[in-house]
């Protein structure tokens, strides 16, 4: 009995990895004042670019690094448009992200129904061999345990640097911040592009090392549960790393449930993600006070420098 | 060069925008067509001519045209009233299934009667699904972004499910599909030997009841200075719950009439794939068309050509059919950049 169960913390961490660095990539997108409706089509190209550089290359890093690049550039002409030319940030991350839909299944045309080899655990000494705890938690993918150092070093970094703080600081009152100095957009750009790549590398994760093939649409919305995320976790890392989790054990849990036996239709478990997030959002929003502890005052809003 | 505020927002750059948005859109596809080693004028007649080449190619600019237009018309009472509904993918599958649902049980003998209550069907099945949104954005706050997109995924994981299993055809050789509706069950064709059908005429009576409602009633009214100046439309004692709450009924009521009417009329039956985008593609297509019904039934038309001419380019070029995903996303993203110039200039120097 506790093996399987091993299995499925195991699964949990991993299927969590992914909506993990996203919103952590799109936490620090919104600290900085900047909502990110692309982050789906920046997976999506991502992955892509990612699955085919670990094709031709042989190496899940380079993957990784690829689709963290193509996350970066992606996020940089957001970045131009909505910093500089003041487009809606809804209204061109969602063009970003129906862009990236097409322009992934276009380029991903050639990998359709290719793999990868599956991409090695790290193996720990002693720690991997432990009973129960080896195979649940330290068995994994490099990434799985980036991921979380990542987490603390984002808190560390929002809570506890001067960096972190402009960052909080463009995010609340970008006026103040110029009228104290700070390169306003240069800063919002910077953040875009950062939380741009942790989203890139989050996408190539999900074709190179979660599932090696490619899918068209394999990103399956786990952009958008990353955007509902961040506002889960009421703007914290930690919490963003323990949403993520759970959602990951939601997605597991269909899987799970099918090898038990459950006698439920594949298509209704594979709506619990989904209909988790619906759910999730209405509880957290439901409390103004939650939201709006930590949410960044500006967030959304265009900011123009001297006007 | 430096970018200046206009002291007004310029009306000819507004409509100027979308054709110098379609014209970026035009030049990248033809670096594109070069990159790709095809010919680009060929490339363009595909995209630009043959749907309009004759009788037959302009029913099925139509045919595309039609859920285009209906999905369009919602979103854009959604956005002018500052609700971002995104869902209507959704809401058209929810129309697709409640109509279909309603044309399964057609048969010869219940004859032509059943076909309003599909249509109907159809509509509420739409406003069903908008109206979780607008449920969860009313009491819970909850953001409509993020839910009304969840719910595509959850509409469509559920005609998937129906057509899997209790639906499914049984004569279907265990084809994901139900059975074909009965020819009573169908909406009637317009034109002989071609699949327009009675939908387009529906369409272009919804855009005209559209426009009346949004320039001509004050319930539209007050939608729309809602979404201009809430605090305006707050302390002129608008309800921003009843325009929460119209515009996404509207939504949802004419993407689930698009729904019921793909299932009822060039489908003829439910598949899983009853939608290729329409409901996002409509996104694009209202914004092209300034959120207005006249300029909408225009930039749906174009994107219908978008969508034909990729299934051309897959069929006389070899070139990958979702080229048309690519073209409609890049056409949205030049409309945002080029909209910068509705309410800034830019001039040279520093």
């Amino acid at each position: 009995m506790m093996e399987p169960i091993a299995l499925l913390v195991a699964a949990t961490l991993s299927a969590g990895t992914p909506l993990a660095l996203a919103a952590l990539g799109l936490l620090v997108n919104e600290r900085a004042g900047v909502v990110n409706l692309g982050a789906e089509g920046i997976m999506l190209v991502a992955a892509v670019a990612g699955f085919a550089t670990a094709f031709h290359s042989g190496s899940t890093s380079l993957g990784i690094a690829a689709g963290a690049l193509a996350g970066a550039l992606l996020a940089a002409v957001l970045g131009g448009l909505v910093i500089w030319l003041n487009t809606h940030q809804g209204a061109s991350g969602l063009a970003l992200s129906l862009f990236g839909v097409g322009f992934s299944a276009f380029v991903g045309l050639g990998f359709v129904g290719k793999s990868l080899p599956p991409a090695p655990p790290l193996v720990l000494p002693v720690l991997s061999d432990l009973p129960w705890l080896g195979p649940a938690l330290f068995r994994h993918h490099p990434m799985v345990y980036l991921t979380v150092a990542l987490a603390v070093l984002l808190a560390w970094f929002l809570d506890r640097t001067r960096a972190g703080l402009v960052l909080r600081a463009i995010g609340e009152s970008p006026e103040s911040a110029h009228a104290l100095g700070y390169p306003v957009r240069r800063i919002r750009l910077a953040a875009l592009m950062a939380g741009g790549a942790l989203c890139g590398m989050a996408g190539a994760y999900i074709s190179v090392v979660y599932t090696p093939l490619w899918v068209e649409g394999m990103v399956a919305g786990r952009g958008w549960i990353a955007l509902a995320l961040t506002t889960f976790a009421t703007w914290r890392p930690a919490r963003v790393l323990l949403g993520a989790y759970l959602f990951g054990g939601v997605t597991m849990l269909q899987f799970h449930l099918q090898g038990v036996g459950v006698q439920v239709a594949s298509q209704v478990l594979s709506m619990l993600p989904y209909l988790a997030t619906i759910v999730v959002l209405a509880l957290i929003s439901r409390n103004p006070d939650w939201i709006r502890a930590n949410m960044p005052a500006s967030l959304g809003k265009p900011f123009h420098p001297g006007r | 060069m430096r970018i200046e505020a206009r002291a007004e927002p310029s009306r000819l750059m507004a409509w100027l925008s979308p054709v110098l948005a379609l014209a970026i859109t035009v030049l990248v596809g033809v670096a594109l067509f070069v990159l790709l080693g095809k010919d680009p004028v060929k490339g363009l007649l595909v995209f630009f001519h043959e749907p309009v080449r004759n009788v037959y190619a302009l029913t099925e600019l139509g045919v595309k045209a039609t859920p285009l237009v209906l999905c369009a018309l919602g979103l854009a009472a959604c956005f002018r009233a500052n609700v971002w509904n995104i869902g209507a993918e959704g809401q058209l599958v929810a129309g697709a299934i409640a109509g279909g649902g309603v044309a399964l049980l057609a048969t010869p003998e219940t004859g032509r009667a059943l076909l309003p209550l599909i249509l109907v069907a159809g509509v509420l099945g739409g406003i069903a699904w908008a109206g979780i949104v607008a449920l969860l954005r009313d009491r819970f706050n909850a953001n409509e972004i993020l839910v009304s997109l969840m719910l595509v995924y959850v509409a469509q994981l559920a005609l998937s499910f129906l057509v899997h299993g209790p639906w499914k055809d049984p004569q279907g050789y265990n084809f994901p599909q139900t059975r074909m509706f009965v020819p009573e069950a169908l909406v009637p064709v317009l034109v002989p030997s071609s699949r327009l059908h009675l939908g387009a005429p529906i369409a272009l009576v919804a855009v005209a009841v559209t426009w009346v409602f949004m320039f001509r009633t004050f319930a539209g009214y007050q939608l729309q200075v809602g979404g201009l100046a809430p605090l305006a439309a707050r302390y002129a004692g608008f309800s921003s719950r009843r325009a929460l709450w119209t515009s996404l009924s509207i939504s949802g009521g004419f993407a689930g009439l698009a729904g019921a009417l793909e299932a009822a009329g060039p489908l003829g039956q439910l598949t899983p794939h009853v939608s290729p985008g329409y409901g996002f593609a409509a996104i694009i297509v209202a914004f092209v068309g300034r959120l207005h019904p006249v300029g909408i039934v225009l930039a749906a038309l174009l994107m219908s050509m978008f969508y034909i001419g990729g299934e051309l380019a897959q069929s006389r070029l070899g070139l990958p059919n979702a080229l048309t995903g690519v073209f409609q996303g890049l056409l949205l993203v030049a409309l945002l950049a080029c909209d910068t110039l509705i309410h800034y200039r830019i001039r040279p120097g520093r």
